[in-house]
């Protein structure tokens, strides 16, 4: 049994039928690519997973258990933890307190304290900046202070939205080698990703999806040299 | 240690709040045992009392959790009426004082949190504007219900009527009727429990909860729903529980300052509890700076104090009240004076971080 399961999918954003009957697997210790052009319906299919809108029909079933209609709070306690698209922190408070926030689902004081160690020891930046107010940081350091905070929930899958948007080259190759670190360390992943050829470089397996559809599927190395991939994605 | 440095510096913020109710409180104190303070001064004592207990409960909503409350007058009716209705009822039987006006506080502000959760939970749904003119709606609502409220007493019990027609229709036991509240002629000989001492130790109790409630893992709750919502429910985040908390607890204090503001007044109308009084509590918030409790405290006793100030003016008054709430407002936003302020409070702080920190050499050395 697949960690994450999610067959036939379907939801509606407003009058649109952005997601068409999707399916699609991620094993433990796996990470997947979504990848896509704009408007594809990536960001709607993570943000149906975590419960943040609503599906039509279909069932996402989380370590066996159907997650479609829980509430959000409810499924970051089942280990489920997400970073939203756009660099999503807490502009006012300070980073020490973004991060605690991250951990706001857990009890355990002394468990926090020690991802919270794990955190700083991934991010040493963010322990330098720990006081500063999130607002302040430059935009390579919140999309790290949003990785951050979704590693503080000690989750057992991650859903990242584009974390490379928007970011220098050099920030880039840090976001993917960190990603490349939370895999090493088991957690699993699922990446939404513009980035096309950065995303299956560090995915096991990918999907593509196309209007709503997966067009697409297959291992990221399969993917990689496939012509109408390569044409349309990554710009061979 | 980070995170010790960091409560430093909001427990050093939150004493000077309340030393600053502190002092205002002995400078009352003082001022009013001599005997030198005039009946104006003293009669001004408990509507400042009851404006800051409005700022500072408004500002948890506005400045905390991020969403503009228009309504918060209704909910001051609310504990207002149920703080009288109580006082009424029980003056001839609690004889004391002190144990009647406690009781009364804490069932005016209970009521106004239970309406506070009533509305809450519909109006919380919206956000920005819309959530601004529900609320708006809601505390209009809140005033005419209360407007058309009779409750009469009789040797058959206790009558609640909504409405004229239904108050004159009704046939009471005429000799043993008792009115408690008349409709818009409000309710009438509420005992006179309200003084400025009560009025300080409401502030005081109020700004403990808010600010122990703004620096908990609740307020941090809240305050990531104000930054961000969608990332508050992505770390697991309960943003309808906190929000409603949040306005509860607001409504709950607005209940309160009812209390002591209807307990100041021999008689009592709704109408007085209309959106002119939501937008003035509103008014406080914005030039104390949203979020900040110390300026709204501070805006509040500004605000409340000028009309009266500015009585020699007569029919100018308002105007002038008006006019210099405009200047207040320009030079509170504008960016050359927070730079003169930085410049004459910063040499100030400058010289006393110097100062301190010639003594921590010292005391290294020795």
């Amino acid at each position: 049994m697949a960690m994450l399961e999610i067959r036939d999918l379907e939801v509606n954003y407003g009058a649109i039928n952005a997601i068409k009957k999707i399916s699609f697997d991620v094993n433990q210790g796996e990470v997947i690519a979504l990848i896509g052009a704009n408007g594809a319906g990536k960001t709607t299919t993570l943000h149906t997973i975590t419960g943040l809108l609503k599906a039509k029909s279909g069932s996402v079933m989380f370590e066996g258990k159907d997650i479609l209609k829980m509430a959000p709070h409810k499924i970051v306690q089942m280990g489920m933890a997400h970073v939203p698209e756009g660099r999503r922190i807490f502009q006012q408070l300070s980073v020490y307190k973004n991060l605690t926030l991250g951990a706001f689902t857990r009890k355990d004081k002394k468990e926090i304290e020690q991802s919270l160690s794990m955190v700083y020891e991934k991010f040493p930046r963010l322990e330098e900046r720990s006081k500063q107010i999130a607002g302040t940081l430059s935009g390579g350091e919140q999309q790290m202070l949003a990785m951050g905070r979704a590693l503080m929930s000690n989750p057992k899958i991650i859903l990242m939205d584009e974390p490379s948007m928007g970011l220098s080259p050099l920030f880039v190759g840090e976001v993917f080698k960190i990603i490349e670190e939370i895999k090493a360390s088991g957690t699993t992943v699922l990446l939404v990703e513009q980035n096309a050829k950065k995303a299956l470089e560090i995915a096991d397996r990918a999907y593509v999806l196309e209007t709503g559809r997966i067009s697409l599927s297959g291992s990221a190395k399969d993917l990689m040299n496939d012509d109408s991939v390569k044409k349309a994605y990554l710009g061979e | 240690m980070k995170s010790l440095n960091n409560l430093n510096k909001n427990t050093k913020r939150n004493m000077i709040t309340y030393g600053i109710v502190v002092a205002m409180f002995v400078f009352c104190f003082v001022y009013t045992a001599t005997g030198a303070a005039s009946n104006l001064f003293q009669g001004i004592l408990v509507p400042i009392c009851v404006n800051v207990i409005l700022a500072i409960s408004l500002n948890l909503t506005v400045g905390i959790l991020g969403e503009l409350s228009l309504g918060h007058a209704g909910f001051m009716c609310v504990g207002a009426f149920a703080g009288s209705i109580f006082s009424v009822m029980t003056s001839s039987s609690i004889e004391s004082a002190f144990i009647r006006f406690p009781l009364a506080i804490i069932i005016g502000g209970i009521a106004a949190a239970i309406i506070g959760i009533l509305v809450g939970i519909p109006v919380l749904r919206l956000r920005g504007d819309y959530l601004a003119i529900v609320t708006l709606a809601f505390g209009e609502i809140i005033k005419n219900i209360v407007n058309n409220l009779y409750i009469v007493k009789d040797s058959s019990g206790l009558h609640m009527l909504i409405g004229v027609d239904a108050y004159n229709n009704m046939e009471f036991d005429p000799l043993n009727k008792n009115v408690i509240v008349n409709g818009a002629m409000g309710i009438t000989g509420t005992p006179k429990d309200s003084n400025y001492i009560a009025g300080f130790i409401l502030i005081a109790i109020t700004l403990v909860v808010i600010l122990n409630l703004v620096n908990s893992r609740t307020g941090r709750a809240i305050m990531s729903i104000r930054d961000n919502r969608i990332a508050a429910e992505s770390v697991g985040i309960n943003i309808t529980k906190y929000k409603l908390i949040a306005f509860t607890i607001s409504a709950f204090f607005a209940g309160v300052a009812g209390v002591l503001y209807s307990h100041n007044l021999s008689s009592l109308v709704a109408t007085k509890f209309d959106y002119n009084y939501s937008i003035l509590i509103l008014v406080f918030v914005v030039l104390g700076g949203i979020g900040s409790m110390r300026g709204s405290i501070i805006a509040a006793v500004i605000l409340t104090a000028l009309p009266e100030l500015l009585r020699g003016l007569s029919d100018y008054r308002m105007l002038m009240y008006a006019i210099i709430l405009i200047v207040m407002m320009l030079v509170n936003n504008n960016e050359n004076m927070s730079y003169y302020k930085e410049k004459l409070f910063g040499g100030i702080k400058g010289k006393f971080a110097a100062k301190k920190n010639q003594n921590d050499g010292m005391k290294g050395v020795s």
